[in-house]
């Protein structure tokens, strides 16, 4: 009689009997290895392409040419800068820049952004509107466009210096960018920025006091409110007590350009407000559906329970809300920084621009890129340990 | 006392005017709070402030046909700069009087892409219509045959350029991106690991390095005497990009499969390959259908970043034309044309992919 396939006997149940290539633990081993193997012979392979390719153009390998004198100027720079310091140094200004493009788009942005995604889920038919039509069309316009559009329009509809635009009393606007006047340094002007430090510790320290109190006695403190007039009154206390020195750095014309004050470049201007603007579309979208996620029922409840409306939105609408809005919103920044590295098109002497003026000078194309991708890599690598610890700071918040 | 059984009489009050029609409407959409009335009358003297300079900059001090000399002396747009560049702007290098063959191509792309729209198409005959349009498109662009000249892909520019670079840049990704979401699901630890650090790592660069890496690392990689061509280099670098992204979306795709369906397919004794083919992956990647078109939509605008390398882009080639001493007052007309044409073609898909989320949204 033929046996029935369909049932097994007791030594195919045996994990001995089956055979080696149906042994999914074995089978597994076997794709491992050999995926290894050959990522490993194509690494070899390229490996080896670029060795012989290098020693044939004599290039030499290593990083050895940072010591080196760099011998370009870079237009702008948060450190002292010429084009006799090194590689390494150049490299640095350009990291700075980069880093200060970022972390004045990234504050800009979330302002705008959070502004134009209530506009958004406004009332008001006309704010809604217009709120919506400029998201779609900063979102749908590449945001390489809008650079080359604010950097023309900074550097061609604007006049010269001997014309400059003055719309107000120590302010110039013209193609050389935005020059402002600042107050002249002074002594007081560190002990401002210590006493505005202070005020944000005892800000700190009177929040962890007034939350024992409030658990404790029912009594709210307004922590908040305190810390912001300490914030205002100390540096005020301290300029006054320094004499209020008025004296201030007005830019003048000399020649073709301005001497004194603080200059925003055009290049500087045009990839702000570039980035900004397109992120800032994004972020609203993120802003909305954030709002919109905390349903209406929470905000009945909070006022049944007799908070006011700005309790109400502090207590029950942004803390649900932000726990939606903070993770796609960390991606969007890094997005920001990531397009940063378009200030080479417009000639802003970013980490990428100077990078790429290194290896043409140098030639060392692959520790170049090898570096760009190391700092980008670098702060996303930041972003997302900070996305892990707030992740399991609201988890815990969460029971 | 009136007599019960008269019917009362009855007054038909018409609801107030300022209720319903355009002043109800005014009220509650415009004027429903005294901050709302506030800001709706600021709003509007801004954009009263605004608009009609415009309206009269772009409209009606502009011209809109003309050579260059006769934009000096007028207040408006000078439109001219788009008409008189335009086949340079869209075709860029293509030899002159071939023309109709990249616009023919793209017309036929677009008729595809059109016919493509409709769910009810879609079926194994689009495929093939596919394969025939790019084939008959890549001939166009190419020639060689039926008496066409050859164009080489280094003279291939403009739009053509762009459409080509981000829709290979899709069609070539996809498939990577499959196998490397379904790597980042596997139980391997080797191939895994090989899976996440290259999705992360791509996705915490910059497009433009790996632009570079195209640009100047690439021909170091290959042997001597073997040269790529810059285009395919480029493709191949927004290839490698977009299929770390595709992977993500994909593998948001196969967590949102329930468990249920992995082990239905495991005990109807379908082996990991049948499981994937028969049972998860025409699930995950429906629902993952419109997330996918807004990578395409990404992909199409990052493709103007090869400008950066010096490909030819339609971006490129408005910045050549602009570069004219001729045109080059007028880089915000051209900028704003640019925008526009940008603005119509990705305002479809991202309204085109909402309205598939709607309409995929099935079952569940």
């Amino acid at each position: 009689m033929k046996k029935d396939p369909s049932i097994a006997t007791d030594t195919e149940l045996l994990p001995s009997a089956v055979p080696a290539w149906r042994d999914p633990a074995k089978r597994a081993i076997v794709f491992q290895v050999a995926a290894l193997l050959l990522v490993a012979a194509v690494s070899y392979y390229l490996y080896s392409n670029t060795q012989s390719n290098l020693e044939r153009q004599s290039i030499a390998t290593g990083f050895g040419f940072l010591d080196m004198e760099a011998g370009f100027e870079i237009g702008e720079s948060v450190v002292e800068y010429s084009a006799a310091d090194s590689y390494a140094d150049a490299l640095l200004v350009g990291a700075l820049n980069t880093i200060k493009v970022s972390f004045i788009g990234v504050i800009l942005t979330i302002i705008l952004g959070t502004v134009v995604g209530v506009a958004r889920l406004s009332s008001n038919w006309l704010i809604s509107k217009l709120a919506a039509g400029y998201i779609e069309v900063m979102q749908n316009i590449p945001v390489l466009l809008q650079l080359f559009f604010w950097y023309a329009i900074f550097y061609e509809s604007f006049p010269s210096p001997r014309q400059a635009l003055n719309p107000f009393e120590g302010v110039f606007l013209c193609n050389r960018g935005l020059i402002f006047g600042v107050p002249e340094s002074h002594a007081v002007h560190g002990t401002m920025a210590w006493a505005f430090v202070a005020a944000l510790a005892i800000g700190w320290l009177l929040n962890r006091w007034g939350r024992r109190r409030q658990a404790e006695t029912g009594q709210i403190f307004p922590a908040v409110r305190v810390t912001l007039a300490l914030g205002i009154v100390l540096p005020l206390l301290a300029w006054v007590f320094a004499g209020s020195p008025t004296a201030m750095d007005i830019p003048e014309l000399r020649g073709f350009n301005f001497t004194g004050g603080v200059t925003v470049s055009p290049e500087f201007s045009a990839l702000l407000l570039g980035l900004v603007f397109y992120t800032a579309a994004f972020v609203a979208e993120i802003v909305r559906a954030g709002i919109q996620s905390v349903s209406r029922g929470q905000v009945e409840a909070a006022m049944a329970v007799g908070l006011r409306p700005g309790q109400v939105l502090h207590l029950v609408i942004l803390p649900q809300a932000l726990r939606v809005i903070i993770p796609p919103l960390t991606s969007q920044m890094l997005n920001l920084t990531k397009n940063s590295s378009l200030a080479i098109a417009i000639g802003y002497a970013d980490f990428v621009a100077v990078t790429n003026t290194t290896i043409n000078q140098t030639g060392q194309a692959i520790e170049g890129v090898a570096l760009i991708m190391l700092i980008y890599l670098s702060f996303s690598l930041s972003t997302s340990l900070f996305m892990n610890w707030y992740n399991k700071k609201m988890a815990l918040v969460e029971r | 006392m009136s007599a019960p059984n008269t019917p009362p009489s009855r007054e038909y009050l018409k609801p107030p005017v300022t209720e319903v029609g355009v002043l109800g409407w005014l009220r509650t959409n415009l004027f429903n709070t005294w901050y709302n009335s506030l800001l709706t009358v600021s709003v509007m003297l801004i954009l009263l402030q605004v608009v009609p300079p415009f309206f009269s900059w772009a409209f009606i001090d502009s011209v809109w046909n003309t050579p260059s000399e006769a934009c000096r002396d007028i207040d408006g747009a000078c439109w001219s700069v788009i008409p008189q560049n335009i086949s340079f702007i869209l075709f860029g290098f293509f030899p002159d009087g071939e023309q109709w063959r990249p616009g023919s191509a793209m017309l036929l792309l677009l008729g595809l892409v059109f016919y493509s729209k409709n769910s009810k198409h879609w079926k194994k005959s689009l495929g093939v219509y596919w394969l025939i349009g790019l084939v008959v498109m890549g001939t166009l662009m190419y020639g060689g045959v039926f008496g066409m000249q050859v164009v080489e892909t280094a003279q291939w520019s403009g739009l053509p350029l762009t459409f080509m670079l981000s829709f290979f840049g899709m069609v070539a990704a996809y498939p990577l991106g499959v196998v490397l979401a379904l790597g980042r699901q596997s139980r391997m630890p080797a191939i895994k690991t090989l899976c996440v650090v290259y999705i992360e790592m791509i996705r915490g660069v910059p497009l433009i390095s790996l632009l570079f890496m195209s640009s100047i690392m690439f021909p170091l990689f290959l042997p001597e005497g073997v040269t790529i061509d810059k285009v395919l280099r480029a493709q191949v670098a927004i290839i490698l990009f977009t299929a770390a992204y595709i992977a993500e979306v994909v593998r948001g795709g196969l967590q949102a499969m329930p468990r249920g369906q992995f082990e239905a397919a495991d005990s109807l004794g379908l082996n990991y390959n049948q499981t994937m083919r028969l049972i998860i992956l025409p699930q995950a990647l429906k629902i993952v259908i419109p997330p996918s078109l807004g990578i395409l939509l990404s992909a199409f605008k990052d493709t103007s970043l090869v400008v950066i390398i010096a490909l030819y882009d339609v971006l490129k080639t408005t910045k050549v034309t602009l570069s004219n001493p001729k045109w080059t007052a007028y880089s915000t007309e051209a900028y704003i044309f640019l925008a526009v044409l940008y603005f119509i073609c990705c305002y479809a898909m991202s309204s085109y992919s909402r309205k598939l989320e709607k309409t995929l949204h099935t079952g569940r």
